[in-house]
């Protein structure tokens, strides 16, 4: 196993329109690596996320994922050939989970690998089983998304994630959107998982969360890199006044 | 048979004078849809069974048969009762009440919609039912569902050329006419279809104005 | 009312209807057709797609039903479209009502979550597969409601094929009330039908709609 960074980010910029949200990011995610993207709301934690698997195009920089560009400059159906195949291997859960409506539990979960022809449909229902098994919800795998508590759908959609096998995963505030007494099952898969080594970069407002699972963490403002390590020494020892500050906000608030 | 449109050249004050009665009708009708259509809102909602019932039974029945189908009640019932009124008021009759049904619906949603408390503060200041209906609740529900009556009015213009079988001397019977000169349909059709485009398109415009305005005092 | 004349001619009438049903499931089938072709045009990144399908939908809301069936039925032999008044009838009403259902269709696929198409591209799906599996599945369901409101609008719509001497009911009304001078008479008679035929659409579009919904 290499130690190559399986995430590489170069000199990251992106504009919406006349407004810079990101100004000049790098960042090395290593293999089994588990990264916190902590920061102010508007920081531009979550728009960098949304880039590593191109959900927003950039303006400048690089982006390399598995050793390959990701945001080659092709013709588009190529551009899209190419995201296709880079995208089953990186998981991403959202929010607000997105779960398909039509579908149920396991539908959801066995709907991608069936369709883009990873498993025969028998493969992918056991697999299914065995996903929503681990995340604890084998007695839910034929209910509608609309029959489940948020912290269910969002279990949901990481095993959904999870069915693609991929080779990183995503997590974009997954438990924002939840009531309090939810989170704990939500973070609890994700621990799991980080005891599993999947490589994996969290967008959070949990600081407690981050520390406890992460082991490098991130803190972002203004479309930068203020400042980033260990949970530890980020956490007790902060450098920079920015991190100083927004740590004694979060954690006084 | 081949197309040619030098042959309309002839004829450009036939289709103008079509057009403004075609214009003339649609404002007419428009208004008048809007006074019914509100009268018969207020009377669905009202407490009394006397005019709320034959009034709801109006609005079903017209809701549900074509336009086509009213201009002919209309046109040849008013004769029978020895009402004999000319092409262009049996027209504007049977468009406004067509338009009357659906405009009340629309604002019927709009009053109720409106905050009973707007109500309620109306008629703590002293304010009658009538006056309270009248002055507050009516006004802001038609702000409300300006854009569905703006919808409405546009549907109107486009119908308005079904009154051209009753004799109304609007643009597609003025085209009918031009038509039966020339035996050039194609021709003329396509003019017609052309000044009905531009004055939807103008009317659309207008629309889109008065919801901005009305926009604004939400 | 004389009941005596409607006892009389209102086989007539239910013949008629038949006819009202058949030119109207006809266009309904054809603005189907259309508009699903139409919206997904409308939505697609290629403009030589996109444009044609606005054109299309600009052009037949923005002008009278009437107007396009004169154009067709009476202005078609000169550019060699010979139509008998019923094929002229069925495709006029359906290109007309096609439009309309363009701008249903369109509206229900834009209205399923921005993040729908997002969560299926994740997993790798592409464009068309996603709009496939994940986004018109949906749609669909949201689209019922306001295609039924076209197909009602259409039936009351097709009135307007009597005016090319297509045989329907509003035409057998006017004819029956011509010549036997009773307009109310003829007006309730064809009115039943039509509310009849109204109201049962009416009622299955509302099943299917409360079948397909999905819960939020």
């Amino acid at each position: 196993m290499s130690n190559d960074p399986i995430i590489r980010i170069k000199d990251l910029h992106k504009s919406f329109g006349p407004v810079e949200v990101l100004k000049g990011i790098d960042m090395d995610v290593a293999p089994g690596q588990i990264v916190a993207l902590i920061g102010p709301s508007g920081s531009g934690k979550s728009t960098l996320l949304r880039t590593i698997n191109q959900l927003e195009d950039v303006t400048s920089g690089e982006i390399f994922f598995d050793g390959a560009l990701v945001n080659r400059d092709l013709p588009h159906r190529q551009r899209e050939k190419h995201l296709n195949r880079l995208r089953q291997d990186i998981g991403m859960v959202f929010q607000h989970f997105n779960l398909f409506p039509h579908l149920t539990a396991i539908e959801n979960v066995t709907m991608a690998p069936v369709l883009l022809g990873r498993q025969t449909k028998t493969q992918a229902l056991a697999e299914a089983r065995a996903l929503l098994e681990k995340v604890g919800l084998s007695d839910r795998a034929d209910y509608y998304p609309s029959r489940l508590s948020g912290g269910q759908k969002q279990r949901v959609a990481i095993a959904r994630a999870l069915a693609m096998n991929p080779k990183a995963m995503l997590f974009d505030e997954v438990t924002s959107a939840l009531d309090p007494e939810l989170v704990g099952e939500v973070n609890k898969v994700m621990k799991q998982l980080a005891q599993e080594h999947m490589t994996m970069i969290i967008v959070t407002h949990e600081l407690r969360f981050a520390s406890d699972v992460a082991d490098h963490v991130v803190f972002m403002a203004d479309g930068v890199v203020v400042e980033e390590g260990p949970p530890d020494a980020l956490f007790r020892a902060p450098q920079h006044e920015r991190t100083k500050a927004f740590l004694q906000q979060v954690f006084e608030g | 048979m081949g197309l040619d449109f030098s042959i309309l050249a002839g004829y450009e004050g036939v289709l103008v004078q079509g057009a403004i009665w075609t214009v003339g009708l649609t404002v007419a009708s428009i208004v008048l849809s809007l006074v019914i259509g509100t009268l018969m809102a207020v009377f669905r909602l009202s407490g009394m069974r006397i005019v709320r019932w034959p009034v709801s039974f109006v609005i079903w029945l017209f809701m549900g048969t074509p336009l086509l189908l009213q201009l002919y009640l209309i046109y040849f019932g008013l004769v029978q009762i020895g009402l004999d009124l000319n092409a262009f008021t049996a027209g504007v009759i049977a468009l406004s009440l067509h338009f009357a049904v659906y405009d009340a619906d629309i604002i019927r949603a709009g009053i109720v919609a409106v905050d009973k408390g707007q109500y309620e503060a109306a008629r703590s200041l002293g304010l009658s039912h009538a006056q309270a209906m009248r002055k507050s609740i009516v006004p802001q529900a038609l702000y409300n569902v300006a854009p569905a009556l703006g919808n409405m009015m546009i549907a109107l213009l486009k119908e308005s050329s079904l009154v051209s079988v009753i004799g109304v001397m609007e643009l597609t019977l003025s085209a009918q006419r031009a038509i039966s000169d020339t035996f050039r349909p194609f021709e003329f059709y396509l003019a017609a279809a052309v000044i009905y485009y531009v004055l939807n398109l103008v009317l659309e415009q207008a629309v889109k104005a008065v919801e901005r305005r009305s926009a604004k005092y939400r | 009312m004389d009941f005596a004349l409607i006892a009389k001619v209102w086989t007539f009438f239910a013949a008629a209807a038949w006819v009202t049903l058949q030119i109207s499931a006809l266009a309904i089938c054809l603005g189907l057709c259309l508009g699903f072709a139409a919206a997904l045009a409308s939505i697609s990144r290629n403009v030589l797609l996109r444009f044609p399908a606005r054109v299309y939908v600009s052009i037949f809301r923005g002008t009278p039903a009437l107007i396009q069936l004169f154009l067709l039925y009476y202005g078609g032999p000169q550019i060699g479209l010979q139509l008998g008044p019923f094929e002229a009838g069925v495709i006029g009403l359906g290109i007309n009502i096609g439009a309309y259902m363009t701008e249903s269709i369109r509206g229900a696929i834009l209205a399923v979550e921005k993040g729908q198409m997002e969560a299926a591209r994740c997993l790798g799906l592409g464009h068309v597969q996603s709009m496939r599996n994940v986004i018109l599945p949906q749609a669909l369901r949201l689209m019922v409601r306001p295609l039924g409101v076209n197909a009602v609008a259409l039936i009351k719509g097709s009135a307007i094929v009597s005016t090319i001497s297509v045989v329907e009911l509003t035409y057998t009304a006017h004819r029956y009330i011509s010549s036997t001078y009773k307009p109310f008479e003829m007006f309730i008679l064809a009115s039943l039908f039509y509310l009849v035929i109204v109201s049962v659409v009416s009622f299955a579009v509302n099943r299917i709609d409360e079948r397909v919904a999905l819960e939020s």
